[in-house]
């Protein structure tokens, strides 16, 4: 099981992926939104979604859950 | 002149106008968000009022709670800066309904200029010439497509409701343009509410050089030279000077005639930024009207000796220009370079602390910043945190000024484009002043 967490603080601009997605490693699988600027964050490990853990509109930290893959 | 102003605003360029304000002995009232309760604008201005939770939507582009704040506080003007609401025409409708005064054109200036398409067609009868490219919106990927055909490739994709790059693509094929189009449009829906598209000839090797313009509610409109802002990235500017390195003495009084007869054809009051593309054989076209004071403007003050924000808040009230084209001169370079907190090789944002700061002191060396040691920038709002600009009496000796204070500048805690300003200031292609719109793609990034 792996966390895909966010690099930086700010909103969930989109959630890109479903639970019971498959993955690839380095897909984008949420869209952030920070400084007027959207930050696509990507999977480091292939999988299947297991969760989503931010929703759209959320505002994160940096190192926060926000997908997590099986 | 006004005895309260209402700053509807944030950052540097709120502490910039409370400058002025209390040089002219006029109170200041602040509006802030819940992130900017520690702001410095906050403690400088006269009056400061909590607007609202931190996002924009719920606190600085909350028309009914600043008009309510300028009424409870008795401010008879309202200074909108620039983003958030300035080019805002609804908003600037408002003000003026509430009986308060607009510094800026009137409402009716701003929308004609908010929409690029309308901007293009009404530049075309003011005589200013216009990119080849089409004067109505393009309703789908197929329409996007044969314009594209017929214009010839590459193009650039635009967001008629566009600003700060968002919206816009260069695109060099029809396979491109198929990818780029419904992106586009969707993230100019998104951040403008407004996803009309348009497409215009891409030109090329460009220099971006923008006019100046000060116009009084008299008639008076004088042209206030140049600035070249060609050095860009993500489609924003990172580096601005006065006067261009590159036009001619010949092109230069064309384009400040062009800038006049577009002021006046279109009735345009106080401080606005006509800005054109210019080709390598001198060529200029228009590319879009800014209807506010420019975040690039203290380089026009430092060649002229002008307070830009004294002059809005003059015009504002009424005053008739003190100068005319004939009687103002300039003397000198000046070079501003935006301070961004973000990743200096991917450009990503860089929210947090600034845990250190110490900004370099000397002559001819000016600050506009709004943060200090302690300052936390936070992920909501635009990533620049200051500015540094230098005067010189020579462009060559601005540089060096430039590269000195840019090596003695301390900021700690967050990333910065500092590392990146100062390789773009060093390189001979700077140095020479011959750096065109593509210059970071070209020299810096493929480093």
């Amino acid at each position: 099981m792996t966390i895909v967490k966010a690099t930086m603080a700010g909103t969930v601009w989109k959630v890109l992926v479903q639970e019971g997605e498959q993955v690839e490693a380095g897909q984008d699988v949420v869209i952030l939104e920070s400084m007027k600027m959207e930050i696509p964050i990507a999977t480091e490990v292939a999988g299947t979604v297991k969760r989503i853990i931010a929703a759209e509109g959320d505002f994160i930290n940096s190192d926060d859950d926000l997908v997590e893959i099986e | 002149m006004f005895s309260k102003v209402l700053i509807a605003n944030r950052g540097e360029i709120a502490r910039r106008i409370i400058r002025t304000c209390d040089k002219l002995g006029i109170d200041t009232v602040a509006v802030y968000s819940e992130a900017d309760a520690e702001s410095l604008h906050v403690k400088e201005a006269t009056e400061s009022y909590c607007i609202g939770k931190p996002p924009v939507a719920q606190s600085y582009l909350n028309i009914d709670a600043i008009i309510e704040v300028a009424k409870k506080s008795g401010a008879q003007a309202i200074h909108p800066g620039y983003g958030l609401l300035s080019e805002n025409a609804n908003f600037a409708k408002r003000v003026e309904d509430a009986g308060l005064v607009f510094i800026g054109p009137t409402s009716d200036v701003i929308q004609a200029m908010g929409s690029k398409i309308e901007a293009r067609k009404t530049m075309e009868l003011a005589g200013v010439p216009i990119i080849q490219g089409v004067n109505d919106p393009i309703a789908n990927v197929d329409e996007a497509v044969k314009t594209s055909e017929d214009i010839g490739y590459p193009v650039m994709l635009k967001a008629s409701a566009g600003g700060g790059g968002i919206g816009m693509q260069l695109v060099d094929s029809e396979d491109e343009l198929r990818k780029a189009f419904e992106g586009n449009q969707k993230r100019a829906q998104s951040f403008f509410g407004d996803g009309t598209m348009f497409i215009e000839k891409y030109i090329d090797q460009p220099h971006h050089v923008e006019v100046q313009v000060l116009a009084d509610k008299h008639g008076n409109v004088v042209p206030v030279f140049e600035r070249e802002c060609s050095i860009q990235r993500r489609n924003q500017k990172v580096v601005e000077e006065a006067p261009s390195p590159f036009i001619s003495e010949e092109t230069r009084q064309k384009m400040l005639n062009a800038a006049v007869d577009a002021a006046k054809h279109i009735g345009y009051t106080n401080a606005g930024t006509i800005e054109f593309l210019v080709d390598s054989q001198q060529n200029f076209y228009f590319l879009e009207m800014n209807t506010r004071l420019q975040v690039e403007h203290p380089v026009t003050e430092e060649i002229t000796g002008l307070d830009l924000v004294e002059q809005q808040l003059k015009v504002a009230n009424g005053e008739t220009l003190a100068f005319t084209r004939e009687s103002l001169n300039r003397n000198g370079h000046s070079i501003e370079v935006r301070i961004y907190a973000e990743n200096p090789i991917t450009f990503f944002p860089s929210p947090g602390k600034i845990t250190h700061l110490q900004l370099p002191k000397g002559d001819g060396i000016r600050h506009e910043v709004a943060i200090g040691s302690g300052s936390v920038v936070t992920p909501f709002y635009d990533p620049m945190i200051g500015k540094l600009i230098v005067f010189g009496q020579t462009r060559s000796e601005a540089c060096v000024k430039l590269a000195d204070a840019l090596r003695n500048y301390v900021i700690e805690g967050i990333q910065t484009n500092i590392p990146m300003l100062l390789d773009i200031v060093t390189h001979p292609q700077f140095i020479e002043g011959v750096t065109t719109t593509k210059f970071v793609e070209e020299y810096y990034l493929s480093k």
